[in-house]
């Protein structure tokens, strides 16, 4: 019989630690609101995805897309990034549908011209560009990066969007940032009714005015508007706004040009009121079982 | 999930035919089941364009006798309006059942109409000065063609792309409809009406005419019936967001003007382009590239929104 030769590593406890603070696993490093800052732009290793393409920006090239159905396009721009162009220009888009979706990359897109629904929606990395209009659930879910458009937006403009900055320079429609679960959304004109419903996370900034049911049944996070807001849908509430959500709202509206003349100090925050926060509560039937 | 779409052109005329072709073509993704058209050409006073069917498209494979009857029910229709002193200027069909006929009539049109729908299987589309109303079934371009739309020459027009989720597809349940008994008033709508039995019971029990089971259909003779107490085309649409549930974006046109609402929801998608020639908009900026290819400046209109235009 084989006897089994084994003696205890004695410094296993400590080279465990080290490697879990490599991880980033220790507590101090989790304890802050962690799903708030989970992703982190300035990592590299967040940034991109295993077997992504290596593009340079500097590489440009355009291609007039008047001719083509949406899914050659998105093969197109596809077959540009394997190639290793980083800049590319989508010419005549015509309103089609489904424009750059699903790009998770680091990528330089730029939009001459106005998109149908779901414009670059599911990205997660493109810095994209839209010299037009969007139609309805434009970035749609995008996880990172940032979409400018410069012209107005369709309804549930960044509809469950999680991460980056998604910005229209225009009016966009109803339902703006329904269900978000993190990033930015900044509109620069008005926005439509039930704006924010049952956001969980993350910013809307509206530099125009809200129409009704703004932030109805949201669970958290916040809207702040610069214009008139026509009603607060239930369980959104005013909260005082603070000299740090002024300094944010100062930084971030300069960034793409939408600071407002007369500063932010007239903003309204709007956050989550907790009144339908029931999650632990027991149903009356429930109840009845225990007792 | 359907398709809208309007145009009107301010202070002219254009080809409102093929250019609402155009559009609708490209909404054809939103619904392949049927296509309507609502063209508003030069008026005629006291002539009417009268756009009927004696049959549906599906009837056709009814039997052999069904050219028979078709003939005998156009018969039977032509004798009712002489009984009723209209003179028939022109008859043109484009199919066996669908006919365009232009009469002479100086007498109560409603009366007229309700005589001559009477006839087994037979359905005015549409009876006006300027309207014309053509439906069937297909793709904005296999109708146009077979109705040889491509030519015509109007102000403005509404049109619409069909997916049937609420009623069957057939003629009489496509879009547009017409407001009977308004001569030139003709309604497209995309959505779901959900009060449509109370409020179709409230407009029989008022006298009006259900030809089909869709709901848009109530939208039409809603339209009718605020027209006939006196109501304005604006003030209609306003009370029609109030008494209406549901979702809905509908577009009303009449002689002289394109108007529409959009429910307290703003679920139902369109968008608006604005210019001094022309207004154009559709369930998807899409169809009004189709064209417009030039860079323009769209919007969509918010919850509640309610706007009229005049040719």
């Amino acid at each position: 019989m084989a006897s089994i030769d084994w003696t205890p590593d004695l410094a296993w406890g400590d080279k465990q630690e080290a490697r879990a603070k490599e991880l980033g696993m220790m507590s101090e490093q989790l304890s802050g609101r962690s799903m708030e800052t989970f992703f982190e732009p300035a990592e590299d290793e967040n940034l991109t995805y295993a077997f992504s393409k290596d593009v340079d920006f500097n590489k440009r090239t355009e291609i007039d897309t008047a001719d083509m159905d949406t899914m050659e396009v998105n093969k197109n721009i596809r077959a540009l990034m394997d190639e290793g162009f980083g800049t590319i220009v989508i010419q005549n888009p015509r309103g089609k549908h489904s424009i750059g979706v699903g790009i998770l990359n680091r990528l330089n897109l730029i939009i001459e011209g106005s998109t149908g629904y779901f414009s670059t929606g599911l990205i997660d990395g493109p810095n994209v560009r839209v010299n037009g209009r969007v139609g309805w659930s434009c970035g749609e879910n995008m996880m990172s990066g940032t979409i400018v458009i410069e012209k107005n937006a369709g309804s549930t403009f960044g509809a469950a969007i999680r991460g980056g900055d998604l910005v229209c320079k225009g009016s966009v429609g109803s339902r703006t940032g329904i269900d978000m679960k993190g990033g930015t959304i900044i509109v620069g004109g008005d926005t439509g009714a039930l704006s924010g419903f049952m956001m969980q996370r993350g910013r809307m900034v509206v530099c125009g005015n809200a129409g009704k049911n703004l932030g109805d049944s949201m669970y958290d996070g916040t809207i702040y508007v610069g214009g008139e807001i026509k009603s607060l849908g239930v369980d959104a509430v005013d909260a005082e706004l603070t000299e740090l959500d002024q300094a944010w709202l100062k930084r971030k509206l300069n960034q793409y040009g939408l600071l407002p003349e007369q500063g932010v100090a007239h903003f309204r925050k709007i956050v989550a009121g907790k009144q339908l926060w029931n999650y632990d509560n027991l149903e009356p039937n429930e109840k009845k079982l225990i007792l | 999930m359907c398709g809208i779409a309007g145009l009107i052109h301010r202070g002219k005329s254009s080809g409102v035919g093929s250019e609402m072709t155009s559009m609708l073509q490209a909404l054809k993704h939103r619904g392949p089941d049927s296509t309507g058209f609502a063209v508003y050409g030069n008026a005629n006073d006291g002539e009417y364009v009268m756009r009927f069917k004696v049959a549906e498209a599906e009837d056709m494979d009814g039997g052999f006798d069904m050219p028979a009857k078709i003939a005998a029910r156009i018969a039977e229709v032509e004798k009712r309006l002489g009984e009723h002193g209209a003179i028939i200027k022109s008859r043109d069909e484009a199919t066996a059942y669908a006919q365009r006929w232009v009469i002479a009539h100086n007498g109560n049109t409603e009366a007229l109409a309700r005589y001559v729908e009477d006839v087994e299987g037979t359905e005015i589309l549409s009876m006006g000065n300027a309207l014309e109303l053509i439906k069937d079934l297909g793709d904005a371009t296999v109708v146009s063609d077979q109705y040889n739309l491509g030519s015509f020459q109007g102000t403005h027009s509404i049109g619409h792309t069909r997916m049937a989720t609420e009623s069957d597809v057939d003629i009489r349940s496509a879009h547009p409809y017409w407001a009977f008994p308004y001569n030139d008033v003709s309604v497209v709508h995309n959505g779901q009406i959900t009060n449509y039995w109370n409020m179709r019971r409230e407009m029989e029990r008022k006298g009006h005419r259900f030809m089909s089971s869709c709901d848009s259909e109530l939208l039409a003779v809603y339209t009718a019936d605020n027209l006939n107490n006196g109501i304005e085309l604006e003030e209609s649409l306003e009370r029609s967001i109030r008494e209406i549930d549901g979702v809905f974006t509908y577009l009303v046109a009449t002689k002289d003007s394109l108007g529409m609402a959009k429910d307290t929801m703003a679920a139902k998608p369109l968008v608006l382009f604005e210019s001094d020639d022309m207004i154009a908009m559709a369930s998807e900026e899409v169809a009004i590239r189709a064209i417009l290819p030039q860079e323009i400046d769209t919007y969509d209109p918010y919850d509640e929104e309610v706007r009229v235009w005049r040719a």
